[in-house]
């Protein structure tokens, strides 16, 4: 296990990248600090570089510039196998003809490790997955959920690698069996403490597995932090978009004298007091959980309401902007005109995309 | 323009891939298909289409037997998950395509071709190749090229699964207002609960090669008949208990007695399975009717705004979803409260009496 280490990482594909071009590179600039047996998501679009950084960590791709350092040892040249990490991908990588015991064993077999050590540790990681049953059964005849946690096994069978890295494993898997090897995984890694990099699109995947998630838009990092970091104090617009079902309420604002409006009227807000200067756009943030109809606030429309099951989305027009909010399932839901309050300590002020008063 | 099947079966050699069915879908209708993978989706859908044949029973289209009718004479359109669209054509030569094979004159297509790309937002893509576009794209592009048509059955299988988290919430909102002033009869297959919510409409439940129910879909949601059905649209999975009912109180979990809630309060005495949804079960009091209970916590997980709380009792797992952070470490203690008033019950044989 390792603490992983990320310097000023850059990459190009292109053969001559020009230095000062950033469009040149589908990563730019990118430090992390991952700490020994952590679990951490490092989420985004398609497209966003994680993918690549996903295959720099692991020693696939060799970066442009940067350095990456497992346990302070400088890793950047390093062949994959010296960097000893597991891997588990979006489809499940097993050999059909062997049982599932020879599959969990083979990672350790091919390194080596005699039989009477892999015997213990092949049976603890069939426990941990509910595998035992099935152990001498030929993986072929499996589901494939069955087959996906067999990779992760794989994944998880030897003890001594740097860390083990998930890339969208539980894409291909249905829903209810994706709650179901979701809090498996999880329970996994507080039970083994290996340092986890989990790889995804989905938010929901990336929220509910890591401790700190690395949020990722067109090869840089938007945001590190916490689920709950992420949730409440989105950095920039981006975050609060992409982090949330819906996303947060963005509505174009004006900040005169340290008090912010929305279409003329005051809306108060947690930092608009520390708004400084002149930027070209202005914009309030809140998230549809913030959002709620009040007897006085913002005058609106409602235009559409959907049914979540747990709760209604309702969508609202106000001065030409949308503004959606989260009713309770039990809550009778509003029509025509209706009034909006926003909790203001989770409301707040972006100044051309970025949260006023943060440093970054 | 009603659409029937009557009796249908399907069976592949010696397996049933589907059992009777018969089920009515109307003109101007969002249909959904709800199940898991092998459910029996996919099977149903090309038996609509006509990909397939029936093994037994008739398929009707405005009251016509169309049973035997060839696909390319039944005017359906059809989007599957993978994007298919003809690599070596550009957008533009991809949702025309339908239109010239059917003959239509280059005026029109250029009409309909344009109108269809500024709905899905293709407008500044129409002269790139597939493999220049992003996933959304391609999969925009296949579905701009099922609208384009007027077909009388759209069936899209599963179209949203291949696309990121984000993109696919934007699709979901877009897709029914594109349909909305269609005089078309659209099926849409998914496996996912909180897609048929969204969408609203009519959702048909199915599990192995059978629709376990069909109807408005908050009603097969909120009223499940029977427990498949309960199951097949529950996320997270549904909790289900053994309860023993006699008069006012319901014992459960060995030996915890708790009061009826409003839906139990007409059954008779007896045995039943109790389902509660995860979000009735919370770490802190609410509802009026409500059942305490222990639990070891397995896992939580938290997704900034809510939490996800695994535990075990009377050897069986519980899932409780619930507003704000709960934080609850591994092996830990916790007190969940269900909900009772928002409780199912159901009957030996697995169908809802409250």
């Amino acid at each position: 296990m390792a603490k992983i280490s990320i310097e000023n990482l850059r990459h190009s594909y292109l053969p001559f990248p020009n230095p000062e071009m950033d469009e040149d590179y589908v990563l730019k600039k990118l430090s992390i600090d991952w700490q020994d047996g952590g679990a951490y998501a490092l989420l985004g679009p398609s497209g966003c570089g994680k993918t690549t950084l996903l295959n720099i960590i692991s020693g696939l791709v060799v970066p442009s510039d940067g350095t990456i350092k497992f346990d302070g040892r400088d890793v950047t040249r390093a062949s994959p196998e010296e960097r000893n990490i597991a891997q588990v991908f979006q489809f499940p990588v097993i050999y059909d003809t062997m049982t599932v015991y020879d599959n969990l064993a083979f990672p350790l077999r091919n390194r080596g490790v005699p039989e009477s050590e892999i015997d213990p540790r092949v049976k603890e990681i069939a426990e941990m997955l509910d595998l035992t049953a099935t152990l001498r059964n030929r993986a072929s005849g499996l589901t494939a959920d069955g087959k996906q946690k067999i990779s992760l096994g794989r994944g998880l069978v030897r003890s001594d690698v740097s860390a083990i890295m998930f890339d969208e494993p539980l894409t291909v898997i249905d829903p209810h069996l994706k709650w179901q090897l979701r809090s498996k995984l999880k329970e996994l890694h507080l039970r083994t403490k290996r340092t986890m990099i989990y790889v995804t699109h989905d938010q929901t995947e990336a929220l509910t597995f890591a401790d700190q998630v690395v949020l990722m838009n067109n090869g840089e990092i938007v945001q590190q932090g916490t689920p709950v970091e992420l949730f409440e104090k989105p950095h920039h617009t981006f975050v609060g978009h992409f982090i949330g079902s819906p996303g947060m309420n963005i509505l174009p604002c004006e900040v005169k004298g340290g008090k912010a409006f929305f279409a003329g009227q005051e809306v108060a807000t947690q930092n608009a007091k520390l708004y400084k200067g002149s930027h070209a756009k202005l914009e309030i943030g809140v998230r549809p959980e913030f959002v709620t109809v009040a007897k006085k606030g913002i005058e609106a429309e409602v235009v559409k309401v959907a049914d979540a099951g747990r709760f209604r989305i309702v969508e609202t027009k106000a001065a030409n902007s949308s503004i959606k909010l989260l009713l309770p399932e039990d809550v009778s839901v509003p029509s025509g005109k209706v009034k909006l309050a926003f909790d203001a300590s989770h409301t707040q002020i972006y100044a051309d995309d970025w949260l006023v008063g943060q440093d970054r | 323009m009603t659409l029937e099947l009557r009796n249908i079966t399907k069976k592949m050699g010696a397996e049933t891939l589907i059992y009777d069915t018969s089920l009515v879908l109307d003109s101007r209708s969002f249909n959904v298909l709800l199940g898991t993978t092998l459910a029996g989706k996919t099977t149903l859908m090309q038996l609509i289409a006509g990909i397939q044949k029936p093994t037994s029973g008739k398929i009707f289209f405005r009251g016509k037997d169309v049973t035997g009718q060839a696909v390319q004479k039944r005017n359906v359109s059809m989007v599957y998950q993978q994007f298919i669209n003809y690599p070596n054509f550009n957008v533009y030569d991809n949702i025309a395509s339908p239109l010239r094979v059917a003959g239509m004159n280059a005026a029109e297509i250029e009409r309909r071709v344009g109108k269809a790309a500024e709905l899905l937002r293709l407008g500044p893509m129409l002269k790139r190749k597939p493999s220049e576009l992003s996933g959304g794209q391609q999969q925009r592009t296949a579905i701009a090229r099922a609208l384009v048509k007027d077909s009388d059955i759209i069936l899209l299988d599963e179209p949203l699964a291949n696309l990121d988290y984000k993109l696919r919430e934007e699709l979901r909102d877009e897709l029914p207002k594109l349909f909305a002033d269609r005089d078309a009869i659209v099926v849409y297959a998914t496996t996912e609960p909180s897609e048929a919510l969204l969408f609203g409409g009519s959702t048909a439940t199915m599990s192995e090669g059978r629709i376990t129910q069909f109807g408005p879909t908050s009603t097969c949601y909120r009223r499940p008949q029977d427990v498949l059905t309960a199951q097949v649209f529950s996320e997270p999975p549904i909790n289900l208990t053994k309860v023993e009912k006699k008069g006012a109180t319901i014992t459960l979990l060995g030996d915890q007695k708790w009061s009826v809630g409003a839906a139990g309060k007409g059954l008779s005495d007896g045995t039943y399975t109790m389902g509660i949804r995860p979000h009735h079960i919370a770490p802190f009091t609410h509802g009026k009717t409500v059942g305490k209970f222990r639990a070891k916590v397995i896992v939580t997980e938290i997704s900034g705004s809510e939490s996800v709380i695994h535990a075990s009792a009377a050897d069986q797992t519980w899932i409780s979803q619930s507003h704000g952070i709960h934080a609850m470490p591994v092996g830990s203690t916790v007190e969940l409260f269900a909900d009772l008033d928002q409780s199912l019950f159901f009957d030996s044989a697995g169908r809802l009496v409250s």
